[in-house]
Protein backbone atom coordinates (compact mmCIF):
# COMPACT_ATOMS: atom_id res chain seq x y z
CA UNK A 1 0.00 0.00 0.00
CA UNK A 2 1.44 3.36 -0.93
CA UNK A 3 2.11 5.65 2.00
CA UNK A 4 0.15 8.85 2.43
CA UNK A 5 1.92 11.89 1.05
CA UNK A 6 3.86 14.04 1.69
CA UNK A 7 6.46 12.06 3.61
CA UNK A 8 8.43 13.75 6.37
CA UNK A 9 12.12 12.83 6.40
CA UNK A 10 13.53 15.96 7.99
CA UNK A 11 13.45 14.95 11.65
CA UNK A 12 16.90 16.42 12.26
CA UNK A 13 15.34 19.83 11.53
CA UNK A 14 12.38 19.38 13.80
CA UNK A 15 10.04 16.63 14.88
CA UNK A 16 6.32 16.33 15.18
CA UNK A 17 5.28 16.83 18.79
CA UNK A 18 4.24 13.45 20.15
CA UNK A 19 0.46 13.41 20.79
CA UNK A 20 1.19 12.11 24.30
CA UNK A 21 3.30 15.20 24.87
CA UNK A 22 0.56 17.49 23.59
CA UNK A 23 -1.88 15.83 25.94
CA UNK A 24 0.44 16.37 28.89
CA UNK A 25 0.78 20.05 27.99
CA UNK A 26 -2.87 20.93 27.51
CA UNK A 27 -3.89 21.50 31.16
CA UNK A 28 -1.12 24.05 31.50
CA UNK A 29 -2.77 26.37 29.01
CA UNK A 30 -6.09 26.36 30.86
CA UNK A 31 -6.54 24.86 34.33
CA UNK A 32 -3.00 25.20 35.65
CA UNK A 33 -1.96 28.59 34.41
CA UNK A 34 -0.06 29.96 37.37
CA UNK A 35 3.37 31.54 37.32
CA UNK A 36 5.80 28.98 38.68
CA UNK A 37 7.57 31.79 40.54
CA UNK A 38 4.42 32.70 42.51
CA UNK A 39 5.26 31.29 45.88
CA UNK A 40 2.19 32.38 47.80
CA UNK A 41 -0.74 30.61 46.19
CA UNK A 42 -1.69 27.21 44.89
CA UNK A 43 -1.74 28.33 41.25
CA UNK A 44 1.96 29.04 41.52
CA UNK A 45 2.65 25.89 43.54
CA UNK A 46 0.94 23.69 40.95
CA UNK A 47 2.95 25.28 38.16
CA UNK A 48 6.16 24.95 40.13
CA UNK A 49 5.39 21.31 40.86
CA UNK A 50 4.91 20.65 37.15
CA UNK A 51 8.18 22.42 36.30
CA UNK A 52 10.02 20.38 38.90
CA UNK A 53 8.61 17.13 37.56
CA UNK A 54 9.77 18.10 34.09
CA UNK A 55 13.16 19.06 35.48
CA UNK A 56 13.49 15.59 36.95
CA UNK A 57 12.44 14.01 33.64
CA UNK A 58 14.98 16.05 31.68
CA UNK A 59 17.72 15.34 34.23
CA UNK A 60 16.97 11.61 34.19
CA UNK A 61 17.38 11.48 30.43
CA UNK A 62 20.99 12.65 30.71
CA UNK A 63 22.00 11.24 34.10
CA UNK A 64 22.07 14.66 35.79
CA UNK A 65 20.54 16.04 38.95
CA UNK A 66 17.42 18.20 38.62
CA UNK A 67 19.18 21.25 40.02
CA UNK A 68 21.61 21.04 37.11
CA UNK A 69 18.91 21.75 34.50
CA UNK A 70 18.45 25.36 33.35
CA UNK A 71 15.40 25.93 31.16
CA UNK A 72 15.93 28.03 28.06
CA UNK A 73 14.07 28.86 24.87
CA UNK A 74 15.94 26.21 22.90
CA UNK A 75 19.34 24.85 22.03
CA UNK A 76 20.51 28.08 20.38
CA UNK A 77 20.00 29.94 23.62
CA UNK A 78 21.55 27.08 25.60
CA UNK A 79 24.63 27.21 23.37
CA UNK A 80 24.89 30.98 23.69
CA UNK A 81 24.52 30.85 27.46
CA UNK A 82 27.03 28.03 27.83
CA UNK A 83 29.70 29.40 25.51
CA UNK A 84 29.49 33.12 26.21
CA UNK A 85 28.55 32.57 29.84
CA UNK A 86 31.51 30.28 30.53
CA UNK A 87 34.03 32.29 28.50
CA UNK A 88 33.15 35.54 30.24
CA UNK A 89 33.10 33.89 33.67
CA UNK A 90 36.45 32.15 33.23
CA UNK A 91 38.11 34.93 31.22
CA UNK A 92 41.76 35.53 32.08
CA UNK A 93 41.57 39.25 31.40
CA UNK A 94 38.77 41.80 31.66
CA UNK A 95 36.62 42.88 28.75
CA UNK A 96 38.35 45.22 26.35
CA UNK A 97 41.72 43.55 26.74
CA UNK A 98 43.28 40.86 24.57
CA UNK A 99 44.51 37.51 25.85
CA UNK A 100 41.26 36.75 27.61
CA UNK A 101 41.64 33.02 27.12
CA UNK A 102 41.63 30.25 24.55
CA UNK A 103 38.60 28.36 23.24
CA UNK A 104 38.58 25.24 21.07
CA UNK A 105 35.77 24.44 18.67
CA UNK A 106 35.42 23.04 15.14
CA UNK A 107 34.59 24.51 11.75
CA UNK A 108 31.64 22.21 11.14
CA UNK A 109 29.76 23.00 14.35
CA UNK A 110 26.22 24.35 14.16
CA UNK A 111 25.95 28.09 13.55
CA UNK A 112 24.59 28.45 17.09
CA UNK A 113 28.08 27.51 18.29
CA UNK A 114 30.13 29.11 15.53
CA UNK A 115 28.56 32.54 15.84
CA UNK A 116 28.94 32.86 19.64
CA UNK A 117 32.59 31.77 19.23
CA UNK A 118 33.10 34.42 16.54
CA UNK A 119 31.64 37.03 18.85
CA UNK A 120 34.02 35.95 21.60
CA UNK A 121 36.90 36.23 19.13
CA UNK A 122 35.92 39.86 18.58
CA UNK A 123 35.83 40.31 22.35
CA UNK A 124 39.48 39.31 22.75
CA UNK A 125 39.32 35.53 23.14
CA UNK A 126 41.48 33.26 20.98
CA UNK A 127 39.56 30.56 19.17
CA UNK A 128 41.07 27.46 17.57
CA UNK A 129 38.86 26.18 14.77
CA UNK A 130 39.56 22.46 14.40
CA UNK A 131 39.13 20.82 11.02
CA UNK A 132 37.73 17.30 10.97
CA UNK A 133 39.14 14.49 8.90
CA UNK A 134 37.18 13.34 5.88
CA UNK A 135 35.04 11.15 8.14
CA UNK A 136 33.80 14.27 9.92
CA UNK A 137 34.92 13.24 13.41
CA UNK A 138 36.57 15.34 16.10
CA UNK A 139 38.75 13.11 18.27
CA UNK A 140 40.40 13.36 21.63
CA UNK A 141 43.78 13.50 19.89
CA UNK A 142 42.73 16.58 17.93
CA UNK A 143 41.67 18.36 21.10
CA UNK A 144 44.85 17.28 22.87
CA UNK A 145 46.97 18.79 20.11
CA UNK A 146 45.08 22.06 20.31
CA UNK A 147 45.00 22.49 24.11
CA UNK A 148 47.08 25.35 25.51
CA UNK A 149 48.00 26.67 28.92
CA UNK A 150 45.35 29.36 28.59
CA UNK A 151 42.56 27.13 27.22
CA UNK A 152 39.40 27.82 29.19
CA UNK A 153 36.67 26.16 27.15
CA UNK A 154 36.21 23.35 24.65
CA UNK A 155 32.91 23.34 22.77
CA UNK A 156 32.35 20.35 20.50
CA UNK A 157 29.01 19.00 19.37
CA UNK A 158 28.18 15.43 20.29
CA UNK A 159 26.62 14.48 16.96
CA UNK A 160 26.67 16.55 13.81
CA UNK A 161 23.34 17.82 12.59
CA UNK A 162 24.04 17.42 8.87
CA UNK A 163 25.88 14.10 8.97
CA UNK A 164 24.85 12.42 12.20
CA UNK A 165 28.53 11.67 12.86
CA UNK A 166 29.47 11.17 16.52
CA UNK A 167 32.46 12.94 18.05
CA UNK A 168 34.56 11.37 20.82
CA UNK A 169 32.76 13.18 23.59
CA UNK A 170 33.42 10.97 26.63
CA UNK A 171 37.14 10.83 25.77
CA UNK A 172 37.29 14.56 25.08
CA UNK A 173 35.52 15.17 28.39
CA UNK A 174 38.01 13.02 30.28
CA UNK A 175 40.85 14.99 28.72
CA UNK A 176 39.23 18.31 29.60
CA UNK A 177 38.74 17.23 33.19
CA UNK A 178 42.39 16.14 33.43
CA UNK A 179 43.40 19.61 32.23
CA UNK A 180 40.85 21.60 34.19
CA UNK A 181 39.15 22.89 31.06
CA UNK A 182 35.37 23.34 30.81
CA UNK A 183 33.70 21.09 28.23
CA UNK A 184 30.48 22.20 26.58
CA UNK A 185 28.73 19.94 24.08
CA UNK A 186 25.87 20.85 21.80
CA UNK A 187 23.95 17.58 22.12
CA UNK A 188 20.84 18.72 20.29
CA UNK A 189 20.90 15.82 17.83
CA UNK A 190 22.23 13.29 20.33
CA UNK A 191 20.10 13.57 23.43
CA UNK A 192 16.93 11.53 23.37
CA UNK A 193 18.32 9.33 20.62
CA UNK A 194 21.38 7.89 22.36
CA UNK A 195 22.08 6.96 26.00
CA UNK A 196 23.61 9.88 27.85
CA UNK A 197 25.21 10.17 31.26
CA UNK A 198 26.88 13.46 32.01
CA UNK A 199 28.83 11.86 34.88
CA UNK A 200 30.44 8.96 33.03
CA UNK A 201 30.61 11.00 29.81
CA UNK A 202 32.56 13.76 31.60
CA UNK A 203 30.46 16.71 30.50
CA UNK A 204 30.24 20.11 32.19
CA UNK A 205 27.72 21.90 30.00
CA UNK A 206 25.28 20.22 27.63
CA UNK A 207 22.68 21.84 25.37
CA UNK A 208 19.53 20.13 24.21
CA UNK A 209 16.19 21.05 22.80
CA UNK A 210 12.53 20.07 23.02
CA UNK A 211 11.53 20.09 19.39
CA UNK A 212 14.21 17.64 18.24
CA UNK A 213 12.91 14.96 20.60
CA UNK A 214 9.18 15.04 19.79
CA UNK A 215 8.54 17.84 22.26
CA UNK A 216 7.37 21.39 21.56
CA UNK A 217 9.27 24.25 19.96
CA UNK A 218 10.53 27.18 22.01
CA UNK A 219 11.86 25.22 24.95
CA UNK A 220 15.28 23.79 25.59
CA UNK A 221 17.65 23.15 28.44
CA UNK A 222 21.22 23.60 29.46
CA UNK A 223 22.83 21.14 31.82
CA UNK A 224 25.22 22.98 34.13
CA UNK A 225 27.45 20.77 36.30
CA UNK A 226 27.13 21.57 40.02
CA UNK A 227 29.82 19.37 41.53
CA UNK A 228 33.34 18.20 40.65
CA UNK A 229 33.74 20.86 39.38
CA UNK A 230 30.98 23.39 39.93
CA UNK A 231 30.54 25.37 36.72
CA UNK A 232 29.62 29.03 36.91
CA UNK A 233 28.21 31.10 34.11
CA UNK A 234 27.71 34.77 33.49
CA UNK A 235 24.01 35.22 32.73
CA UNK A 236 22.92 36.73 29.45
CA UNK A 237 19.38 37.58 30.47
CA UNK A 238 19.06 39.52 33.70
CA UNK A 239 15.77 39.96 35.49
CA UNK A 240 13.98 38.15 38.25
CA UNK A 241 16.79 35.74 39.02
CA UNK A 242 14.95 32.66 37.75
CA UNK A 243 16.85 29.45 37.10
CA UNK A 244 19.38 30.14 39.82
CA UNK A 245 20.15 33.52 38.35
CA UNK A 246 21.45 32.05 35.12
CA UNK A 247 18.37 32.69 33.03
CA UNK A 248 15.77 35.16 34.17
CA UNK A 249 12.27 35.24 32.76
CA UNK A 250 8.92 33.71 33.68
CA UNK A 251 9.08 30.04 32.83
CA UNK A 252 7.24 28.64 29.84
CA UNK A 253 5.40 26.13 31.99
CA UNK A 254 3.40 24.37 29.27
CA UNK A 255 6.49 24.10 27.07
CA UNK A 256 8.61 22.83 29.94
CA UNK A 257 5.98 20.24 30.84
CA UNK A 258 6.02 19.16 27.19
CA UNK A 259 9.77 18.90 27.09
CA UNK A 260 9.75 16.89 30.31
CA UNK A 261 7.16 14.50 28.92
CA UNK A 262 9.16 14.20 25.70
CA UNK A 263 12.29 13.38 27.72
CA UNK A 264 10.43 10.70 29.69
CA UNK A 265 9.20 9.09 26.46
CA UNK A 266 12.70 9.10 25.02
CA UNK A 267 14.11 7.51 28.17
CA UNK A 268 11.56 4.70 27.88
CA UNK A 269 11.60 4.18 24.12
CA UNK A 270 15.03 5.23 22.89
CA UNK A 271 16.59 1.78 22.64
CA UNK A 272 13.81 0.17 20.64
CA UNK A 273 13.33 3.29 18.54
CA UNK A 274 17.03 3.55 17.72
CA UNK A 275 17.17 -0.06 16.59
CA UNK A 276 14.07 0.34 14.43
CA UNK A 277 15.38 3.51 12.78
CA UNK A 278 18.78 1.93 12.22
CA UNK A 279 17.12 -0.92 10.31
CA UNK A 280 15.08 1.50 8.23
CA UNK A 281 18.06 3.70 7.43
CA UNK A 282 20.13 0.68 6.45
CA UNK A 283 17.35 -0.40 4.11
CA UNK A 284 17.16 3.08 2.60
CA UNK A 285 20.90 3.46 2.10
CA UNK A 286 21.33 -0.02 0.64
CA UNK A 287 18.55 0.44 -1.85
CA UNK A 288 20.09 3.69 -3.08
CA UNK A 289 23.74 2.66 -3.08
CA UNK A 290 23.06 -0.71 -4.69
CA UNK A 291 20.90 0.64 -7.50
CA UNK A 292 23.03 3.54 -8.78
CA UNK A 293 26.64 4.39 -9.48
CA UNK A 294 28.52 7.29 -7.87
CA UNK A 295 26.40 7.46 -4.74
CA UNK A 296 28.38 8.38 -1.65
CA UNK A 297 27.40 8.37 2.01
CA UNK A 298 29.06 11.33 3.70
CA UNK A 299 30.75 11.10 7.08
CA UNK A 300 31.97 8.16 9.11
CA UNK A 301 29.84 5.18 8.20
CA UNK A 302 29.98 3.48 11.61
CA UNK A 303 30.07 6.31 14.12
CA UNK A 304 26.75 7.83 13.18
CA UNK A 305 23.37 8.42 14.76
CA UNK A 306 20.98 5.70 13.60
CA UNK A 307 18.38 7.94 11.97
CA UNK A 308 20.34 10.40 9.82
CA UNK A 309 21.88 9.81 6.43
CA UNK A 310 23.69 12.30 4.24
CA UNK A 311 24.08 11.05 0.68
CA UNK A 312 25.61 12.61 -2.41
CA UNK A 313 24.34 11.60 -5.82
CA UNK A 314 27.09 12.44 -8.28
CA UNK A 315 26.35 14.66 -11.30
CA UNK A 316 22.96 15.75 -9.95
CA UNK A 317 22.36 19.07 -8.25
CA UNK A 318 20.63 18.84 -4.89
CA UNK A 319 17.94 21.43 -5.31
CA UNK A 320 16.80 20.01 -8.62
CA UNK A 321 16.83 16.58 -6.98
CA UNK A 322 14.56 17.86 -4.23
CA UNK A 323 12.28 19.28 -6.89
CA UNK A 324 11.97 15.77 -8.30
CA UNK A 325 11.04 14.29 -4.94
CA UNK A 326 8.59 16.97 -3.95
CA UNK A 327 6.52 14.55 -1.87
CA UNK A 328 9.49 13.90 0.39
CA UNK A 329 10.50 16.59 2.87
CA UNK A 330 14.24 16.57 3.44
CA UNK A 331 17.28 18.87 3.33
CA UNK A 332 20.08 19.40 0.86
CA UNK A 333 23.65 20.65 1.13
CA UNK A 334 23.16 22.38 -2.18
CA UNK A 335 23.95 26.06 -2.29
CA UNK A 336 20.72 26.71 -4.09
CA UNK A 337 18.72 25.72 -1.05
CA UNK A 338 20.44 28.33 1.09
CA UNK A 339 20.39 32.08 0.88
CA UNK A 340 24.19 32.27 0.77
CA UNK A 341 24.66 30.38 -2.52
CA UNK A 342 27.47 28.47 -0.82
CA UNK A 343 27.26 24.70 -0.59
CA UNK A 344 27.17 23.11 2.85
CA UNK A 345 30.13 24.27 4.94
CA UNK A 346 29.87 21.01 6.85
CA UNK A 347 30.44 18.90 3.75
CA UNK A 348 33.20 21.25 2.61
CA UNK A 349 34.86 20.78 6.00
CA UNK A 350 35.07 17.05 5.26
CA UNK A 351 36.76 17.76 1.96
CA UNK A 352 33.74 16.56 0.03
CA UNK A 353 34.21 18.13 -3.40
CA UNK A 354 32.01 21.11 -4.08
CA UNK A 355 30.16 19.31 -6.85
CA UNK A 356 29.33 16.43 -4.50
CA UNK A 357 28.35 18.87 -1.76
CA UNK A 358 25.90 20.41 -4.22
CA UNK A 359 24.59 16.91 -4.86
CA UNK A 360 23.75 15.92 -1.31
CA UNK A 361 20.54 15.10 0.49
CA UNK A 362 20.10 14.77 4.23
CA UNK A 363 17.32 12.35 5.10
CA UNK A 364 16.47 12.02 8.77
CA UNK A 365 13.99 9.42 9.93
CA UNK A 366 11.81 9.65 12.99
CA UNK A 367 9.32 8.08 15.35
CA UNK A 368 6.60 7.72 12.72
CA UNK A 369 8.71 6.79 9.70
CA UNK A 370 7.49 3.52 8.17
CA UNK A 371 9.11 0.97 5.91
CA UNK A 372 6.58 1.85 3.20
CA UNK A 373 7.73 5.45 3.37
CA UNK A 374 11.36 4.44 3.13
CA UNK A 375 10.70 2.25 0.10
CA UNK A 376 8.63 4.95 -1.56
CA UNK A 377 11.31 7.57 -0.91
CA UNK A 378 14.00 5.33 -2.29
CA UNK A 379 12.05 4.77 -5.49
CA UNK A 380 11.30 8.47 -5.92
CA UNK A 381 14.93 9.41 -5.39
CA UNK A 382 16.12 6.83 -7.90
CA UNK A 383 13.67 8.06 -10.52
CA UNK A 384 14.64 11.69 -9.94
CA UNK A 385 18.36 10.93 -10.10
CA UNK A 386 17.87 9.04 -13.38
CA UNK A 387 15.75 11.87 -14.82
CA UNK A 388 18.43 14.42 -13.92
CA UNK A 389 21.41 12.34 -15.00
CA UNK A 390 19.81 11.95 -18.40
CA UNK A 391 20.24 15.70 -18.80
CA UNK A 392 23.49 16.11 -16.86
CA UNK A 393 26.51 17.12 -18.93
CA UNK A 394 28.70 15.96 -16.04
CA UNK A 395 27.26 12.46 -16.19
CA UNK A 396 28.08 12.35 -19.91
CA UNK A 397 31.67 13.33 -19.18
CA UNK A 398 31.83 10.69 -16.48
CA UNK A 399 30.54 8.06 -18.89
CA UNK A 400 33.10 9.17 -21.49
CA UNK A 401 35.74 8.46 -18.86
CA UNK A 402 36.62 12.11 -18.30
CA UNK A 403 37.41 13.16 -14.75
CA UNK A 404 35.50 16.40 -14.27
CA UNK A 405 38.00 17.61 -11.69
CA UNK A 406 40.63 17.80 -14.46
CA UNK A 407 38.56 20.23 -16.55
CA UNK A 408 39.17 23.94 -16.35
CA UNK A 409 35.73 25.37 -15.81
CA UNK A 410 34.76 28.80 -16.88
CA UNK A 411 33.44 29.73 -13.45
CA UNK A 412 31.05 32.63 -13.40
CA UNK B 1 11.06 28.10 -2.55
CA UNK B 2 8.01 28.01 -4.73
CA UNK B 3 8.62 27.52 -8.43
CA UNK B 4 6.53 29.01 -11.19
CA UNK B 5 4.43 26.61 -13.22
CA UNK B 6 6.62 27.20 -16.24
CA UNK B 7 9.77 26.23 -14.34
CA UNK B 8 8.08 23.06 -13.13
CA UNK B 9 6.90 22.29 -16.65
CA UNK B 10 10.42 22.66 -18.11
CA UNK B 11 11.85 20.62 -15.24
CA UNK B 12 9.41 17.77 -15.73
CA UNK B 13 9.43 17.82 -19.51
CA UNK B 14 12.63 19.55 -20.60
CA UNK B 15 12.72 20.48 -24.29
CA UNK B 16 15.60 19.46 -26.52
CA UNK B 17 17.65 17.53 -24.01
CA UNK B 18 20.65 15.84 -25.51
CA UNK B 19 23.63 16.44 -27.73
CA UNK B 20 24.74 15.95 -31.32
CA UNK B 21 27.43 13.51 -30.28
CA UNK B 22 30.26 13.06 -27.87
CA UNK B 23 32.42 16.05 -27.06
CA UNK B 24 35.29 15.03 -29.37
CA UNK B 25 32.89 14.25 -32.24
CA UNK B 26 31.11 17.59 -32.19
CA UNK B 27 34.45 19.36 -31.92
CA UNK B 28 35.17 18.27 -35.50
CA UNK B 29 31.89 19.50 -36.92
CA UNK B 30 31.83 23.06 -38.18
CA UNK B 31 28.02 23.17 -38.41
CA UNK B 32 27.82 22.75 -34.66
CA UNK B 33 28.65 25.27 -32.00
CA UNK B 34 29.12 24.26 -28.39
CA UNK B 35 28.85 26.42 -25.31
CA UNK B 36 29.70 25.04 -21.88
CA UNK B 37 29.37 27.55 -19.05
CA UNK B 38 29.37 27.41 -15.28
CA UNK B 39 31.32 25.11 -13.02
CA UNK B 40 30.44 22.07 -10.94
CA UNK B 41 31.64 23.71 -7.74
CA UNK B 42 29.22 26.58 -8.37
CA UNK B 43 26.38 24.10 -8.62
CA UNK B 44 25.53 24.70 -12.24
CA UNK B 45 26.95 23.69 -15.60
CA UNK B 46 25.09 24.31 -18.84
CA UNK B 47 26.00 22.77 -22.14
CA UNK B 48 24.30 24.13 -25.24
CA UNK B 49 24.88 22.77 -28.72
CA UNK B 50 23.52 24.50 -31.78
CA UNK B 51 23.30 23.08 -35.27
CA UNK B 52 23.46 25.80 -37.91
CA UNK B 53 22.42 25.36 -41.53
CA UNK B 54 23.94 26.91 -44.63
CA UNK B 55 21.76 30.00 -44.24
CA UNK B 56 23.14 30.74 -40.79
CA UNK B 57 19.90 29.62 -39.17
CA UNK B 58 19.95 27.55 -35.99
CA UNK B 59 17.94 24.59 -37.16
CA UNK B 60 18.35 22.53 -34.04
CA UNK B 61 19.61 22.96 -30.49
CA UNK B 62 20.31 20.56 -27.65
CA UNK B 63 21.10 21.19 -24.04
CA UNK B 64 22.35 19.41 -20.97
CA UNK B 65 22.29 20.98 -17.56
CA UNK B 66 23.61 20.23 -14.10
CA UNK B 67 21.89 22.69 -11.85
CA UNK B 68 18.79 23.68 -9.98
CA UNK B 69 15.30 23.62 -11.46
CA UNK B 70 15.59 27.24 -12.57
CA UNK B 71 18.85 26.50 -14.38
CA UNK B 72 17.30 23.54 -16.15
CA UNK B 73 14.26 25.59 -17.12
CA UNK B 74 16.42 28.50 -18.34
CA UNK B 75 18.49 26.30 -20.62
CA UNK B 76 15.48 24.36 -21.84
CA UNK B 77 13.73 27.61 -22.68
CA UNK B 78 16.85 28.92 -24.40
CA UNK B 79 16.82 25.99 -26.83
CA UNK B 80 13.21 26.70 -27.69
CA UNK B 81 13.86 30.36 -28.32
CA UNK B 82 16.96 30.03 -30.47
CA UNK B 83 15.66 27.35 -32.80
CA UNK B 84 14.73 28.88 -36.13
CA UNK B 85 16.63 32.09 -35.49
CA UNK B 86 19.78 33.16 -37.28
CA UNK B 87 22.88 33.08 -35.12
CA UNK B 88 22.92 36.87 -35.01
CA UNK B 89 19.28 37.12 -34.06
CA UNK B 90 19.82 34.57 -31.29
CA UNK B 91 22.39 36.90 -29.77
CA UNK B 92 19.57 39.35 -29.12
CA UNK B 93 18.06 37.10 -26.46
CA UNK B 94 18.52 38.76 -23.10
CA UNK B 95 18.58 37.08 -19.74
CA UNK B 96 15.91 39.48 -18.52
CA UNK B 97 13.47 37.99 -21.02
CA UNK B 98 14.17 34.54 -19.55
CA UNK B 99 13.64 35.91 -16.04
CA UNK B 100 10.32 37.34 -17.10
CA UNK B 101 9.12 34.29 -18.99
CA UNK B 102 9.93 31.92 -16.13
CA UNK B 103 9.08 34.35 -13.29
CA UNK B 104 12.48 33.71 -11.71
CA UNK B 105 13.03 35.19 -8.25
CA UNK B 106 16.07 37.46 -7.69
CA UNK B 107 18.25 34.64 -6.28
CA UNK B 108 17.78 32.72 -9.52
CA UNK B 109 18.70 35.50 -11.94
CA UNK B 110 22.17 33.99 -12.32
CA UNK B 111 20.52 30.96 -13.94
CA UNK B 112 19.18 33.17 -16.71
CA UNK B 113 22.57 34.86 -17.08
CA UNK B 114 24.13 31.46 -17.48
CA UNK B 115 21.61 30.55 -20.18
CA UNK B 116 22.38 33.75 -22.07
CA UNK B 117 26.09 33.03 -21.69
CA UNK B 118 25.65 29.53 -23.05
CA UNK B 119 23.98 30.96 -26.18
CA UNK B 120 26.86 33.43 -26.65
CA UNK B 121 29.49 30.76 -26.12
CA UNK B 122 27.84 28.32 -28.51
CA UNK B 123 27.57 30.97 -31.22
CA UNK B 124 31.13 32.14 -30.62
CA UNK B 125 32.31 28.54 -30.95
CA UNK B 126 30.36 28.13 -34.16
CA UNK B 127 31.80 31.34 -35.58
CA UNK B 128 35.31 30.43 -34.52
CA UNK B 129 35.06 27.10 -36.29
CA UNK B 130 34.01 28.96 -39.37
CA UNK B 131 37.17 31.04 -39.61
CA UNK B 132 35.93 33.57 -37.17
CA UNK B 133 34.39 35.32 -40.16
CA UNK B 134 31.55 37.78 -39.91
CA UNK B 135 27.92 36.79 -40.03
CA UNK B 136 27.41 37.23 -43.78
CA UNK B 137 29.94 34.68 -44.96
CA UNK B 138 29.85 32.28 -42.03
CA UNK B 139 27.58 29.82 -43.82
CA UNK B 140 29.87 29.55 -46.82
CA UNK B 141 32.88 28.67 -44.73
CA UNK B 142 30.72 26.24 -42.78
CA UNK B 143 29.77 24.35 -45.93
CA UNK B 144 33.35 24.57 -47.12
CA UNK B 145 34.69 23.01 -43.96
CA UNK B 146 32.25 20.15 -43.92
CA UNK B 147 33.13 19.15 -47.50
Amino acid sequence: MPPSLPIYMDNASTTRTDPRVVEAMLPYFSEIYGNSASRNHCFGWDAEHAVNTARRQAADLIGAGPKEIIWTSGATESNNLAIKGAARMYAKAPAGESGRGHIITAIHEHKAVIDPCKRLEREGFDVTWLEPGEDGLITRAMIEAALREDTILVTIMWANNELGTINEIPAIGALCHERGVVLHTDATQWVGKMPTNVETDNIDLLSFSGHKIYGPNGVGALYVRRRRPRIRLEAMIDGGGHERGMRSGTLNVAGIVGMGAACALCSAEMDAEGERLFQLRTRLERSLVDSMDVVQINGNIEKRLPHITNISFGFVEGESLMMGIKDIACSSGSACTSASLEPSYVLKALGVGDELAHSSLRLSLGRWTTQEEVDYASLQIREAVEHLRAMSPLYDLHNEGIDISTIEWDAH
Amino acid sequence: MAYSEKVIDHYQAPRNVGSFGKSDEVKERSDIGVGIVGAPECGDVMQLQIKVNDDGVIEDAKFKCFGCGSAIASSSLATEWIKGRTVDDALNIKNTEIVEELSLPPVKIHCSVLAEDSIRHAIADYKKKNDGAGETDSHTSASHNTN
